[in-house]
């Protein structure tokens, strides 16, 4: 469910800077369904990949193989992403908060962590300059935090207005979808506030999952179930992941 | 003008003690062989330098060869953690290990203000993150014409860079396609540079998208077909993502790691 929603949330034509996992799948999958002309971009510097099998890394020879361009790694990062020219930036988390700041680094202290995660990447210039950013994340307490034990990609920072005033261009994150539901910032507060909830999963599941006292859209939906469609898709290509055809 | 020599000729010549040595192949052309060199003729307090430290720096760093490590993003591509990384970070295991954290924009363009020569390079980045909190080569700088805030991060300087390629040429010139990363960058920022290249051909074809580096900016060339694997190079391999799976099992645990790095490191050949 979390792939479907994470891709019918591209517009057919985006230029989309894609990490891998979640994002990845998620990508392919609204290639190959609704949104034939998505554009994808690999900070490997692969500039309009369009692999028929799912990559493990971003950068599999299919990625490269497949791109209308093939950049160095200075110029994806300087000439493509830090001007704007992408206008959808795809991020995963291994913790997440309230104002969508995205944790990626440690948990626990910097200099004593109870967990190493792999760390930046290309997130913190993703986050800043992709005129949008989705992230797709699993929903967990853990994950769900009310505050982020390290700010590696500044989602909202402390509210509203600390985007703007960072001179940051981009809008920041626009659309957080979980196995749960889908979670935007609300207009005022720059809140995550939950306004879809997945087919079969009730309220309280979600609140229980979350690690702050959840916004809730008074117009909240339920997302339409996967087509048998995208459910066809999204198999063949986990079937392909890690290039296996 | 590059010399080609034998692998371990050119690990002992240009890599020492102490070093700050890069190692870069951005997921494509990553030099294994030569890390595995550095392994088995067991440098040590190197400062490791790469953007993307994956499953070579995970054996170099369990290997103890690693006092500080210069990176941006420690993890195996699609696979989770790296083990060996972990527990140097978590728990001083072999070794304590210093870090000096960036982002992949940061570093790329670290590593461009090395090959051109100037003290630093400018970039919009790092705004409103922890990052440079913890990292002592990220601060703010103000533009001179527009009075703008930015982002100043230092030049990185290896003493030497490796990296692997498909080919060189009798004389040197070294030539590579496909993803190609940040290595030119990162040859051109070190004082001395090691390519390993897949084969040394007569004449180096014209290939869409190559890089070439021509001999005189590069130190020694060695041969290492097959050097860059579970990686892969363009052309003559495939990445092997099977292999970078099951690394997730091999590393996990202290004494499998050293089992699998005696058998397929240490007490072989050159690769």
């Amino acid at each position: 469910m979390m792939s479907v929603a994470a891709a019918r949330a591209l517009r057919d034509g985006a230029v989309c800077f894609v990490g891998i996992g979640l994002p990845s799948t998620a990508a392919n999958l609204a290639r190959h369904t609704h949104a034939p002309n998505l554009v994808l971009i690999y900070e490997s510097g692969t500039l309009g990949s369009k692999p028929g099998v799912l990559p493990l890394s971003i950068g599999d020879g299919v990625l490269a193989e497949t791109a209308d361009a093939v950049v160095s790694v200075p110029e994806v990062f300087n000439y493509w992403l830090q001007p704007g020219r992408i206008d959808v930036g795809f991020l995963g988390a291994a913790q997440i908060d309230r104002f969508a700041n995205i944790n990626t680094t440690v948990i626990g202290d910097y200099r004593r962590p109870k967990v190493r995660l792999p760390g930046a990447g290309g997130a913190p210039e993703i986050a800043a300059s992709c005129r949008e950013v989705m992230v797709v994340v699993r929903q967990n307490p853990r994950t769900f935090v009310a505050r982020v034990d390290f700010i590696t990609s500044l989602g909202f920072g402390s509210g509203p207005g600390d985007r703007e005033r960072l001179g940051l261009t981009g809008a920041g994150p626009r659309t957080v979808i979980t196995d749960l539901g889908i979670l935007q910032p609300d207009p005022q507060t720059c809140e995550l506030t939950l306004t879809h909830i997945h087919p079969g999963i009730d309220l309280d599941t979600v609140r229980a999952n979350t690690g702050w006292d959840l916004a809730v859209s008074p117009d909240l939906a339920v997302t339409a179930p996967p087509t048998p469609e995208e459910l066809a898709v999204l198999r063949r290509l986990e079937a392909t992941k890690g290039g296996r055809r | 003008m590059a010399q080609i020599v034998p692998l371990a000729a050119a690990v002992a010549d240009l890599i020492h003690d102490g070093d700050t040595v890069a190692l870069e192949g951005f997921t494509h052309l990553i030099p294994y062989a030569a890390g595995h060199e550095i392994i088995r003729q067991r440098r040590t307090d190197l400062t490791l330098v790469r953007m993307t430290p994956d499953v070579i720096f995970d054996q170099l760093i369990g290997m103890g060869c690693a006092r500080k490590l210069v990176f941006s993003w420690g993890g195996n591509p699609g696979v989770g953690s790296l083990h060996r990384f972990r527990d140097a970070v978590e728990t001083g295991w072999p070794r304590p290990l210093e870090l000096e954290e960036h982002s992949h924009a940061g570093m790329a363009n670290r590593y461009v203000a090395g090959a051109s020569g100037l003290p630093f390079a400018v970039l919009r980045g790092y705004v409103g993150t922890d990052l440079a909190a913890q990292t002592p080569t990220i601060k703010p700088i103000t533009c001179p014409f527009t009075g703008e805030v930015l982002t100043a991060v230092p030049a990185l300087r290896p003493d030497v860079t490796v990296i692997h390629a498909q080919r060189a040429d009798r004389a040197g010139n070294v030539q590579m396609w496909g993803i190609v990363g940040v290595q030119k960058e990162a040859v051109l920022a070190a004082r001395r540079s090691l390519v390993t290249v897949e084969e040394v051909v007569d004449t180096l074809e014209p290939r869409p998208g190559a890089v070439v580096l021509p001999t005189w900016a590069v130190t020694a060339v060695a041969v290492a077909p097959g050097g860059t694997h579970p990686s892969y190079a363009d052309g003559y391999s495939v990445r092997d993502n099977d292999f970078y799976v099951a690394w997730d099992a091999i590393s996990r645990d202290r004494e499998t790691f050293l089992a699998w790095m005696r058998a397929n490191v240490l007490e072989v050949g050159r690769d």
